[in-house]
């Protein structure tokens, strides 16, 4: 499959099953909202290290949050339901409830209740108030800059982590160029994140090391400098390869965020230096969910 | 199906127990079933025929039409369902109601929706004393729900009360609050004495500013962003309460009552 002059590979992407969940930070502007949910998204790319995967899903309108104001939505993705659930309140303890002006709310409502603001409300020393508002449970936490709203639960729900794609470039500016469009197309898409900065993964990864303690190391078939020792899966003009990882709350979801994203990198075209498009698995045998790339672009 | 109508047939001398004439009872009776239910009238026992003409069928819908003062404990533990009541009712309105929605046109006696867990109740006209509070004796008053009352309330509105929404738009007598171990009051005009007396925790959210006791302080002016939420839950009410334009975040708080435990609140619209 040719795309533009560039080529789809005949492979596909493997992903897992992950928890997943959703919350909404609101503050007095937008700005605001931003740097809590930036704060709160941040050290957040692989569950690898980082305990989960996180990201901002997107920016909200007055008229979609819950207290009117303006709010930013992010999704947090971890392998358990304790893990993301231990992540979601440290985060919002440390990132939400300390930044100013700020409120968090549940993102999702149907799905097993994790706690969201739900301990954090021993923050107030007993001078917390709890209100329950069209049955949900609010708790009103005094703080410095007058009160820390924080909706007391969101819910867990079934997720998938681990779709992607690889861009490979005839050089790392194009490369890098061509993620960026995908991503801006890929933001636009609902109920997905693309947790690694910016959305874009450098540093893809295949499984073992030579050194033992290793689990992970870099992946050496698609390291343009190691072309010619090591068994490569580039092709001689192959100068730079970058990877989109997405979490996603279904298959669905990140089925069409691929497509976009695949679809923006394509539009520029072999002319700009997009030769292939590729997908990292491990055979098939460890993830579940398998995103074939020519399925998606057919 | 249409709304199966209790018609008052003549007025009682006695006070008559209606708690027998709810929703969840009289689903699957038959109409002749229905009008041989007994009612407490005094020391005597009226058949419910007696007492009404009933028409009608559809038993989640109950009207209670040409009601008056004597009737008490419409809509006890109701479940499901909804009542209308055309006209006055007695005590006990509501007592204990579950869920559902209960309407009436006139005013309330005594205890209107005490200890009640869910739903809406509704009074178009006055309210009498303990409106959401609890039965003498029990600790805890409303525990859920919403009670509006559109004209005035008595005394002791929320004594006790646990949880929940009690709106008046007329005025409170004294004592509003008072017990009150939780849960919000609001009230468009004004209150009588002793405001939220011996009240542990819980809001007052006052339209007028109240004489407050010596045991409330001042905790000054602020934004509260849990208001612009509380008034949009109102919005579905037909109410001034869910006139967007009664709506403000901008209050004064008054912390108390220290000779309690202090958690609770008087919000003052500024």
């Amino acid at each position: 499959m040719i795309i533009n002059g560039v080529s789809i590979d005949d492979t596909f992407a493997e992903a897992f099953p992950m928890k997943g969940t959703r919350a909404i930070i609101t503050a007095q502007n937008e700005k605001w909202a931003m740097i809590s949910a930036q704060a709160m998204t941040g050290f957040a790319t692989s569950v690898i290290a980082c305990g989960c995967e996180a990201g901002i899903e997107r920016v909200l309108d007055p008229s979609e949050t819950p207290d009117g104001r303006p709010g930013v939505s992010i999704m947090i993705f971890a392998m358990g339901g304790k893990g993301l659930a231990k992540q979601l309140e440290t985060r919002a303890g440390q990132c939400v409830l300390t930044s100013p002006t700020s409120a968090l709310f549940a993102g999702i409502d149907e799905g097993k209740q994790i706690p969201l603001g739900k301990n954090l409300r021993y923050f107030g020393d007993g001078f917390q108030i709890a209100k329950k508002i069209n049955g949900k449970r609010y708790w009103r936490v005094p703080v410095m800059d007058g009160e820390f709203l924080t909706e007391a639960t969101t819910a867990q729900v079934e997720s998938v982590g681990g779709g992607n794609f690889l861009v490979l470039a005839e050089s790392q500016p194009q490369a890098l160029a061509a993620c960026e469009a995908a991503i801006e197309e890929m933001r636009k898409i609902p109920n997905v994140i693309m947790p690694f900065p910016g959305g874009v993964v450098r540093s893809g990864s295949k499984v073992g090391s030579k050194y033992p303690a290793l689990g992970a190391s870099t992946n050496d078939a698609f390291c343009p400098t190691l072309k010619g020792v090591t068994k490569t899966d580039l092709s001689p003009e192959i100068e730079s390869v970058m990877e989109i990882v997405i979490d996603g709350l279904s298959k669905e979801d990140i089925d069409k965020a691929m497509r976009v994203g695949i679809q923006a990198v394509c539009d520029l075209g072999a002319e700009n230096g997009i030769k292939r498009i590729s997908a990292g698995n491990y055979g098939g045998k460890l993830g579940p969910f398998h995103f074939h790339l020519r399925e998606i672009m057919a | 199906m249409s709304a199966l109508t209790f018609n008052l047939k003549k007025r009682t001398d006695q006070r008559v127990d209606m708690s027998p004439l709810v929703c969840q009872k009289l689903e699957g009776m038959a109409p002749a079933d229905i009008g041989s239910i007994e009612l407490q009238c005094g020391k005597l026992k009226l058949r419910a025929d007696e007492l009404f003409s009933i028409s009608g069928e559809a038993t989640s819908h109950i009207i209670i039409a040409g009601s008056f003062s004597k009737l008490d404990f419409i809509g006890k533990e109701l479940q499901e369902g909804s009542i209308t009541v055309e006209g006055d009712v007695g005590a006990y309105l509501g007592q204990s109601m579950k869920s559902g929605r209960i309407h009436v046109s006139g005013n309330a006696g005594l205890y209107a929706g005490c200890e009640m867990k869910n739903g809406l109740l509704q009074v178009d006209g006055d309210a009498g004393d303990f409106v959401g509070a609890a039965l003498p004796g029990n600790k805890q008053g409303m525990k859920g729900g919403t009670i509006l009352v559109k004209g005035n309330a008595a005394d002791r509105v929320g004594d006790h009360m646990r949880r929940g929404a009690i709106l008046i738009e007329g005025n409170v007598g004294d004592y509003c609050g008072s017990r009150m171990v939780a849960g919000t009051i609001a009230v468009m005009g004004q209150s009588g004495r002793y405001l939220g007396y011996a009240m542990r925790r819980g809001t007052l959210l006052m339209w007028n500013k109240p004489a407050l006791p010596a045991t409330f302080s001042d905790c000054g002016s602020h934004t509260l962003a849990f208001l612009p939420m509380l008034f949009k839950s109102f919005a579905e009410l037909n109410s001034k309460f869910a006139d967007a334009d009664v709506a403000f975040n901008r209050v004064q708080r008054f912390g108390g009552d220290l000779a309690e435990t202090g958690k609770g609140e008087v919000l003052v619209r500024l």
